[in-house]
């Protein structure tokens, strides 16, 4: 039960760090899920992944789609009742998936002639900088 | 009045130079000094969100220890955004000012003023002045605004506008004598760089936006930002015709007259 406790701990206080935020604070009202305008393309809820953080369940939050479909586009940032800011939440969580592996979810090679002819640069940097570290 | 101008990446490229164009033009009309800071870059487009990485914060400060005393102007929203989150952060985290001053090799000189276009026409300018200045008013143009995302929020730290209810394009258009017109969704995010992994959610959240816009009677949608210029340009809505997006300086310089002038040269 302790050595549990300790792993448990352990995942949320590196996402604690990284993001300034205390993740135990979250009450679950849902008020990040309802008002984030990209929550239909995520397989977990915003909400849910602050329940898992807190759980320390950490693979299931790391096997989620949802931090990356997350744009930062910080809404629920203005919403949360307990002044949470999820966009850092969800960015730690990139972040710990990201650093071991310098890159991941988008290859460069990947990215058409025509997309790259299209795109302003702007979103070709801000995805380079979601993705690689 | 006297700003330095820090264009960014993408105005400097094909898709946003309608934007600056425009945008500098009106301002020379308006009596507004915009001098493009010397070797800019780019200021990475995304503030760094955890708080164990610097290095993603030197762009970003290079432009504010170069800048000084002296304030910072930007037109669009991601350097808004990057530069005014960067320039805070070097105002209140003592790690963060001395880790930056070492790897810059020079003393942090002290926070800058960053603000946008807008506020330079809000705050500096005022709309009466602005609206004395209007050769050509945009009556029975049915213009609305599209905010998206990193004007307003996190508004602690943009302190730009109400996030929920803003209202300073409504503002801006209205002294342009345009008919304004307000929509749900107008501080909704378009999709941003999902327009690059995640296409279709992009569409998805652009077409709602657009959808909305149209609805509430919307026949064009002005914008600061390159990217949810693009994104919402790749609505169906826009590609058929329905609906027209445009640089909020577009309008601008319309009003100013400046626009027919190009043309004719």
């Amino acid at each position: 039960m302790k050595q549990q406790e300790s792993v448990l701990e352990k995942v949320r206080k590196e996402v604690e760090e990284r993001s300034g935020q205390d993740v135990n604070a979250c009450i679950q009202c849902g008020k990040c899920t309802g008002g984030c305008p990209l929550v239909a393309a995520m397989d977990l809820l915003p909400r849910e992944i602050m329940l898992y953080l807190q759980q320390g369940a950490e693979e299931k939050v790391e096997k989620s789609k949802t931090p990356w479909i997350c744009a930062s586009c910080f809404t629920c940032t203005v919403r949360c009742p307990k002044e949470l800011d999820l966009s850092r939440v969800m960015e730690a969580v990139r972040v710990k998936i990201l650093r071991p592996r310098g890159i991941t979810g988008l290859n460069p090679k990947d990215i058409s002639p025509e997309l790259l002819q299209d795109v302003p640069q702007q979103a070709l940097v801000s995805s380079f900088r979601k993705h690689s570290r | 009045m006297q700003y330095l101008y820090y264009p960014g990446c993408t105005l400097k490229e094909s898709s946003a130079q309608d934007m600056e164009r425009t945008a500098l033009d009106a301002a020379a009309e308006l009596g507004l000094s915009l001098i493009e800071i010397e070797k800019w870059q780019c200021c990475g487009a995304v503030y760094p969100l955890v708080e164990d990485e610097y290095v993603t914060l030197l762009s970003p400060a290079r432009v504010l220890f170069q800048a000084k005393e002296n304030p910072v102007l930007t037109l669009c929203s991601a350097c808004y955004h990057v530069l005014k989150r960067t320039n805070q952060r070097l105002s209140t985290d003592k790690e963060a000012r001395d880790k930056i001053s070492w790897h810059l090799e020079e003393d942090y000189p002290g926070e800058t003023r960053v603000i946008h276009y807008l506020e330079a026409l809000r705050d500096d300018l005022g709309w009466e002045e602005l609206k004395n200045k209007v050769k050509n008013p945009l009556k029975h143009r049915r213009l609305a605004a599209y905010y998206g995302c990193l004007l307003l929020r996190p508004e602690k730290e943009m302190n730009f506008d109400n996030p929920e209810r803003p209202n300073i394009m409504e503002e801006f258009l209205q002294a342009l004598g345009a008919e304004v017109i307000t929509y749900p969704f107008r501080n909704k995010c378009c999709g941003s760089y999902l327009a690059v992994t995640e296409r279709e959610v992009m569409k998805d959240t652009s077409h709602n936006i657009v959808e909305m816009a149209l609805k509430a009677g919307a026949e064009e949608l002005i914008t600061a930002c390159p990217l949810c210029y693009y994104n919402l340009g790749n609505t169906l809505e826009a590609k058929e015709g329905n609906i027209k997006i445009s640089y909020f300086s577009e309008p601008l310089a319309e009003a100013l007259n400046l626009r027919v002038q190009e043309v004719k040269t």
